[in-house]
């Protein structure tokens, strides 16, 4: 489904991805770890489209180039990202932002526009699915949210989008634990062999409830290790020490050394 | 980033839907303003002498005044002597049927969506309509007459009802107040009146709609509104006026008495022509706008604009009455080379007198954009309260917002509040919404219309569907 090679990515003169590769197949989900400035949500806005970067590389999805297309094009193809920090938009409501969203993407496959109560029953099984309060459709997009509420409504959305490739950046960041569950529950409901997902995170701990078929290292712009979820769990208890380290061969307990990834 | 930026310059780079010219056969005096011109225009209107002497009044008073430049606008040097007092299309309409009005007036507003016919209007609303100064027809006289509201041109009130006119003229703005305000009680020519009956709920939203449509020529209208005890009325004002290279002035002069316990809701949506994107014509728009809101009243001021080249509006409440409410809702768009210098005077007399400012501004492309207010509590007004709230947007890297509030507070039980924000449109904020499959243009109309939802929360549904169009419109690029 997603095939990028050699992805660079810099801001002026810094370069931040250094030529990362990666693949994604259908209904599978990979989780990308790495430490701070790493360049995790760098790659997650380099997929969306955001302006400002200078990208160089390869990126398709479905065998279209991905990095030809403007971000509402990358959304009309099911390109869907979950914000780190989801965006304020005062005055404008919930209900009308998501109605315009979908049937933006409608609109752009060619599909008809959905009607208002439709729509609704559609939203109602989706705020049901990440436990949101029924006032939360009148409310204004994510203002005056808590950071629990942004990160379920990133979640929410993702449910009346019905993406193919759901892009999670640091979606557990900020979360407490009964947070972190209803949201994992969520992710995982959405979960289908049609639909994959790229979870981007810190932490195992969301590893434990969302759990990857593949778990990627990103060090310093570039993917230096990959495996299954077991390397997560080696993470957890060693933290990235052994890849930061530029021999890497010369660390001492690397797990899975030489394996290609 | 820089792409970003053009991207939002693209997106606010506007074009002007009205500035069509209708061929109508024109009666302009010669330009310039002196004593002849006033009695010319006092004549042509076969006005009373106490007009006429009113009018030769503020005539003498403007001489001795000089145009105001206290505020943040940059007005090139204006020659009074250049511009005519008095434009009227020369067919005279019948006002007893609405087929006699010239088939090329109606035409011109049908154009501008606007229409005329009785029968063909689908909302409530009784329509003044005014070109170059001159009522051309009212709507729904017979009906509005059933209720015994007065709804008729500032001409017709003059001769039909002299002495509600001559009470009320000047009670709220007086002929020496400023500049501007002497210019126009010299010079104005026509503009609606509207009375309401004591304890009348006027049936119908009123609603006047001006349009210049004469080259070289001032517009200058006059409003009343009188609403007698207990009443209420619901007022609605629209503007535009052709593409032109010059700027037009148009200076008028709303006067608002809200008596006892009556309700006066007035709201405008100011399209007038902008000028180019360098600045080269537009109109010049310096209005007086003031109420007088008498015991238990309630003044409510909406404006949506976004048109003319400088905007200098100050739409204000005087609060003379014990308890009296006063309102000011509004949304400035400063687009192109666009200045607008707008906000209100909320003026407390009376005891537990409360006002609420909510002004919403927002600058794109070279536009400047200034809130001035002030909030004024004398002596005698106990527990006085105001809310203000003055948020500003600025969409683009050389435009500017700026906020000037004035209080002056001489009761201490007053309680002031004062809030302010200035905020950019957010690339982040367009990122998100393309992230979510929309266009830029729907996602920059989209935020814009959101941060203006407290401001069209307040108008009339019709109204508020044409303005959250207009903003999208002023602000929509040539995009394709």
């Amino acid at each position: 489904m997603l095939h990028v090679e050699n992805l660079t990515a810099s801001i002026g003169d810094k370069q931040i991805l250094k030529g990362l590769d990666l693949d994604v197949g259908d209904g599978e989900v990979h989780a990308i770890m790495g430490p701070n400035g790493s360049g995790k949500s760098t790659f997650a806005h380099a997929l969306a489209g955001r302006e400002g970067y200078e990208i160089g590389g390869v990126a398709t999805f479905d065998g279209e180039d991905l990095l030809a297309m403007d971000p509402e094009a990358r959304a009309a193809a099911g390109l869907f990202l979950g914000f780190q920090y989801p965006v304020e938009i005062p005055g404008v409501n919930n209900m009308y932002f998501l109605r315009t969203a979908l049937n933006s993407v409608r609109r752009a496959r060619g599909e008809d526009e959905i009607g208002a109560r439709d729509f609704l029953a559609v939203a109602k099984e989706a705020m049901a699915l990440v436990d949101m309060k029924p006032d939360f459709l009148d409310r204004a997009v994510n203002a005056g949210f808590s950071g629990g509420e942004k990160k379920r409504n990133e979640i929410l959305q993702m449910a009346v989008m019905q993406p193919r490739l759901a892009v999670l950046d640091e979606t557990d960041s900020g979360l407490d634990i009964d947070a972190l569950r209803v949201i994992a529950g969520g992710v995982n409901a959405l979960r289908s062999p049609e639909r994959s997902m790229i979870v981007i995170t810190h932490y195992q701990r969301l590893l434990d409830y969302i759990k990857p078929d593949f778990v990627h290292v990103l060090v310093d712009g570039r993917i230096v290790e990959s495996g299954d979820h077991t390397l997560a769990l080696h993470l957890e208890g060693h933290g990235y020490a052994d890849f930061l380290n530029t021999d890497l061969n010369a660390a001492p307990d690397r797990p899975l050394a030489g394996t290609p990834s | 980033m820089s792409e970003t930026r053009s991207e939002i310059e693209r997106l606010t780079s506007a074009g002007y839907q009205y500035g069509f010219t209708t061929e109508l056969d024109t009666d302009i005096a010669p330009p310039g303003l002196n004593e002849d011109i006033v009695r010319l225009i006092s004549a042509k209107k076969d006005e009373p002498e106490w007009l006429l002497e009113w009018r030769l009044s503020a005539l003498e008073a403007w001489k001795q005044m000089e145009q105001p430049d206290w505020a943040k606008l940059n007005i090139a040097p204006i020659d009074y002597q250049s511009i005519s007092y008095w434009a009227a299309p020369k067919k005279k309409p019948v006002l007893d049927s609405m087929d006699d009005v010239d088939p090329e007036i109606r035409a011109m507003f049908d154009k501008l969506g606007i229409p005329l016919h009785e029968q063909k209007l689908l909302s409530n609303v009784a329509v003044d309509a005014i070109v170059d100064s001159v009522s051309v027809t009212t709507t729904f006289k017979e009906t509005l007459a059933e209720a015994g509201v007065i709804f008729c041109s500032f001409s017709e009130a003059v001769h039909d009802h002299p002495d509600l006119v001559r009470e009320h003229l000047g009670s709220v703005v007086p002929v020496r107040d400023n500049f501007f305000a002497a210019l126009n009680s010299a010079v104005f020519s026509d503009g609606s009146f509207c009375y309401i009956p004591a304890g009348v709920r006027c049936p119908m939203e009123l609603s006047t709609y001006f349009r210049i449509n004469s080259q070289n020529t001032g517009q200058f209208e006059r409003t009343l509104i009188v609403a007698e005890d207990d009443s209420h009325v619901s007022y609605l004002e629209g503007c535009t006026a052709p593409q032109r290279d010059e700027n037009q002035l148009h200076a008028a002069v709303v006067e608002l008495v809200a008596k006892d316990r009556a309700e006066i809701k007035y709201s405008t949506v100011q399209n007038w022509y902008p000028g180019d994107e360098n600045g080269v014509g537009g109109i010049y728009n310096f209005v007086t706008k003031r109420g007088r809101a008498h015991t238990d009243a309630k003044i409510s001021w909406t404006q949506v604009e976004t048109g003319s080249a400088i905007t200098w509006k100050y739409p204000s409440v005087i609060l003379q009455g014990d308890r009296a409410i006063g309102e000011f809702y509004s949304v400035a768009l400063s687009n192109q080379r666009q200045q607008a210098d707008t906000g209100t005077k909320m003026v407390h007399i009376g005891k537990d007198t409360s006002s609420t400012i909510i002004s919403k501004g927002i600058s794109a492309g070279r536009g400047q954009n200034t809130y001035r207010g002030l909030v004024k509590v004398l002596r005698t007004a106990e527990n006085a309260r105001n809310y203000t709230q003055c948020d500003s947007l600025l969409l683009g890297k050389d435009c500017g917002a700026h906020t000037v509030p004035y209080i002056e507070v001489k009761h201490p039980s007053a309680q002031i509040e004062h809030e302010a924000s200035t905020s950019t449109v957010g690339e982040d904020q367009l990122y998100y919404c393309r992230q979510r499959g929309m266009t830029e243009e729907d996602a920059m109309s989209m935020i814009v219309n959101g941060f203006c939802r407290e401001v069209f929360n307040e108008l009339p549904m019709e109204f508020a569907v044409e303005a959250q169009r207009l903003l999208s419109v002023s602000l929509e690029g040539s995009v394709g």
